[in-house]
Parts: C-alpha cells; sequence; structure tokens
C-alpha cells in the first residue's frame, strides 16, 4: 500500500506481472475511486466546457465521450479529463485525484460569466473499472449490466449507475461510477466471481505501454498537450478556449521540446527523471520508464529538445553511474485493442 | 516466512556475504527479493573494481523500482554473475545460490559488523 493524493492505495494485491497480464488476456479490475467527478448543468454548460475544455464537444450526441486538457493560458496543463455527454446542458467530468483540488479551483475561477451549477461530486463517486478483453462477459453475466452494444468512448445511465465504455489500459474495458456502497457490491460480485484485483503498480505499467500519459508524468503546467504529441485532442478550429492562441503559437512554431518513446538495447531500466544525452550532452528526461511487460524491452517515455525527436534518432540514457545507447521510436510499445 | 540461511553474513539493507576463506560472495537475501517483486535486471560492478563498505555497488531492479546494492563488505570484485544479464529472475528463484559479485575481501574483521543468519531473521520480523 502506498499513500496516494489523500488515498491510501495498493501498488499491488499480488505481483505487478500477474495482474498486468490478466488485463491484457482476461480481465482485471481496478478500484479508481480515488479519480475526481465535477457535473456542469446549467443553460450554459455546453459553452463552457467548450471554454475550459481542449476538445470539441459542440452538437455531440448524448452519451458521447470526450478525452481532451483543460490547459492555462500560456497553453500548459492543467489536467487531462474525460468529458461525458450525459445530456443537452449537463456534464460530467472525470478529473485526476491529484488535481482534484486545483482543478476544482480553476474551474470556480473559469466560471464567471457563465450560468452553471458545478458541483464536485468525488466524494460521492466510487469509481470501479473492468479492463479486459473478458470485461463485457463480465459486465452483463456478474453484474448483470447489460453494455454489449456500447461503442467505445460512450456512456449510458443504469438506474442512477453510470457506465462507460471507457479505460487507462489500452484494453477494452468498462468503468463503472456510483455510491460507495454500489460500487463496493460490484467489487465483491467480481472478486467473487474470480476476476483479478489490480493495483496501481499495473495501472501505470498498462497505460505505459499503449502510450497513454499520466499528469505529473507527461503532461503538467510546464508540459502542453502539443509537446507531448496529444494535438489529435486540441480542436483549433473551436472559437475559442482557454489556452488557444497559445497552443496554436507552439503547433505553428513547432514545440521546443517533444515527448517520444525510447527503446533501450541493453535492460537497465530507464526511469522518471533520468537524463537523456546525445554525444554526451543533455538533450532531455525520462518521463515514464519501464522494462516493458508485454513487449520484453526496456523502453520510455522521454521529454526531448525537438531537434532529437526524429524517429530513429541514436540517443543515450544516464541510468546511475552508466550511460546506456538508446534509440527514438514511436512511443506506443503495444497496440491497443479497443473494441470500435 | 522468508528464507534466511545459517553460515552467512547479513547487512540491514538485505545483502548476504557467503564466505569462504579470503573470497566473499554477495547476493541479497530471500527477503529482499520477496520484497522487489520479479527481479528485470541486475545492474552489476566490473571485474576488478573496488567497492567499499556501506558504499552503493549496483542496483536490483524490479517492475516496481530499482533498489541500490549497498556494499557488506569492502574488496575487490573478482567475478560478477553473468548469468543474472539473461536470466535476472534467478535471484528470485534462488537469491542464495544465485550470488551477485564474488569479492576478494579487504578486511574480513567488517564481518563483525553484520549479523548472523538469527540475528537477521529477528531483523527481518521487526
Amino acid at each position: 500500500m502506498a499513500p496516494f493524493a489523500n488515498f491510501c492505495m495498493p501498488i499491488q494485491y499480488r505481483n505487478i506481472q500477474l495482474e498486468h497480464l490478466a488485463v491484457r488476456h482476461k480481465c482485471g479490475l481496478f478500484d479508481v475511486s480515488h479519480m475526481g467527478e465535477v457535473t456542469v448543468k446549467g443553460q450554459d454548460a455546453e459553452r463552457y466546457v467548450q471554454h475550459i475544455f481542449t476538445n470539441d464537444v459542440a452538437d455531440a450526441p448524448v452519451g458521447k465521450i470526450y478525452y481532451g486538457m483543460m490547459c492555462y493560458e500560456n497553453g500548459g496543463t492543467v489536467d487531462d479529463l474525460l468529458v461525458y455527454k450525459m445530456g443537452e446542458n449537463d456534464f460530467f467530468l472525470v478529473i485526476n485525484a491529484a488535481n482534484i483540488d486545483k482543478d476544482w479551483a480553476w474551474m470556480q475561477q473559469q466560471a464567471k460569466g457563465f450560468d452553471i451549477v458545478l458541483q464536485d461530486r468525488s466524494e460521492f463517486y466510487g469509481q470501479i473499472a473492468l479492463q479486459g478483453p473478458e470485461a463485457e462477459q463480465r459486465m452483463e453475466e456478474v453484474l448483470g449490466l447489460p453494455c454489449r452494444e456500447m461503442a467505445f468512448y460512450t456512456c449510458k445511465t443504469i438506474d442512477g449507475v453510470i457506465v462507460s465504455r471507457t479505460g487507462y489500459t489500452g484494453e477494452d474495458g468498462f468503468e463503472i461510477y456510483a455510491s460507495h456502497d454500489y460500487i463496493q457490491r460490484c467489487w465483491d460480485k467480481l472478486i467473487d466471481a474470480g476476476v483479478q484485483p489490480c493495483g496501481l503498480g499495473c495501472r501505470d505499467t498498462l497505460r505505459f505501454e499503449v502510450g497513454l500519459p499520466l499528469y505529473g508524468d507527461e503532461l503538467s503546467e510546464e508540459i502542453s498537450p502539443v509537446m507531448a504529441g496529444l494535438g489529435m485532442f486540441v480542436k483549433f478550429d473551436k472559437p475559442e478556449f482557454v489556452g488557444k492562441e497559445a497552443l496554436a503559437k507552439q503547433k505553428a512554431e513547432g514545440p521546443a521540446k517533444k515527448l517520444v518513446g525510447i527503446e533501450l538495447e541493453d535492460k537497465a531500466i530507464p526511469r522518471h527523471g533520468y537524463m537523456v544525452l546525445k554525444d554526451g550532452r543533455p538533450i532531455g528526461e525520462v518521463t515514464t520508464g519501464y522494462h516493458g511487460i508485454s513487449v520484453d524491452k526496456s523502453v520510455c517515455m522521454a521529454l526531448v529538445d525537438a531537434e532529437y525527436a526524429v524517429l530513429g534518432t541514436e540517443v543515450e540514457i544516464q541510468i546511475r553511474k552508466k550511460v546506456f545507447p538508446g534509440k527514438v521510436v514511436k512511443k506506443q510499445f503495444y497496440h491497443k485493442s479497443y473494441k470500435n | 516466512m522468508a528464507k534466511v540461511i545459517d553460515g552467512l553474513f547479513y547487512s540491514e539493507s538485505h545483502e548476504y556475504v557467503k564466505v569462504e576463506g579470503n573470497i566473499g560472495y554477495i547476493g541479497i537475501s530471500d527477503y529482499a527479493q520477496h520484497a522487489l517483486g520479479n527481479v528485470v535486471y541486475v545492474d552489476m560492478p566490473d571485474v576488478d573494481d573496488e567497492i567499499e563498505a556501506g558504499e552503493e555497488f549496483g542496483a536490483v531492479e524490479s517492475v516496481k523500482a530499482a533498489s541500490d546494492l549497498f556494499a557488506p563488505v569492502s574488496g575487490t570484485v573478482i567475478e560478477v554473475n553473468d548469468a543474472l544479464d539473461d536470466q535476472p529472475e534467478l535471484i528470485n528463484q534462488d537469491p542464495y545460490e544465485n550470488w551477485i559479485v564474488k569479492v576478494e575481501l579487504s578486511d574480513k574483521s567488517q564481518l563483525d559488523n553484520l549479523m548472523d543468519a538469527k540475528a537477521y531473521a529477528k531483523f527481518c520480523e521487526k
């Protein structure tokens, strides 16, 4: 167990590898009740979401989910989040646990002039994520929640319980948001049915292998979505959103630093904060690195000076006293298998 | 319950030394390999490197984290366990059979600063 964003969270229940592979090949269950939830309702709700969010929710059908960021005026990232369209002018925002206080303050500050009701529902909602190729079957058979027909990145409400086909593992899967009592009962049923409980350890290795960012590593107040290669979630054709001008400038001029993948020849593991070098000179830092579990190679994501971000560029990484050669590769080390 | 072997010397940072004459085999204890989980990489010094008691001389990495190795005794590295390059998991299978470095001890009196099996077993229970 380890402290994480005011929660005491399990790093692993049994073993990271075993939990990781359960999600890739069968399914695994995560207690992610620490995540924050904010609701936005009222006649300006859509206009407000468009203002704080980089992705475009205009004319979205009810039940659609969008991934994107909230940015500062300078393009730095406040947080990355999911926006669920629950109804007309009714949105459900899922934010990172470590950022709840900061995000809430930011959202309130940005709400001036909008006719909306903002509510921080983080205390009310518990959340579990059931992830992996067998998730759909388990949802229906063990929990009795029909979900077969749901498309990826959509949600529906069943008796007040929010069910979405989303996740943070690169596999098909679902997330359920409800009262802590309800979530606890779902957890118990799934565990009794033999589903593998999974900790934060494999949550990180799974998301990392498929190149999904973690706020604090690949996104931060200093790392914009454009630098992180997440420009596809920033819709510049929207009339306005906070950070648009700064991000458009970064995109046009090319950011000074870019997020890349690096593969090492050796088994040594590049970890967060280790230095990336070119001919002995520092050019960046590792953001996340592992000996990949599904790929059996030492790989990392790193933020490097843009001129070295070209695929195939030879670089070195300083790991303790030694320097190991590596090369720039795509920052997706394992293929996602989402349901279309 | 972690396995502890009689006749070895143990440090508080969970390395052991097996002594044969003037030679010491240094590795990590069963308690340490359990705490680390699956070992995926062992960072070892080079032959002829001098290691100093109490100082870092390498690292053992699991998926979770890198854990520094601290030399329980001083000496000169005369061999490293190359098998661990390809099969770091040997440390999980049997940490006492699969030592990490073999050193020529420079000061055998340093062994007095280490724990015997009984004291170490008690230390691990804390």
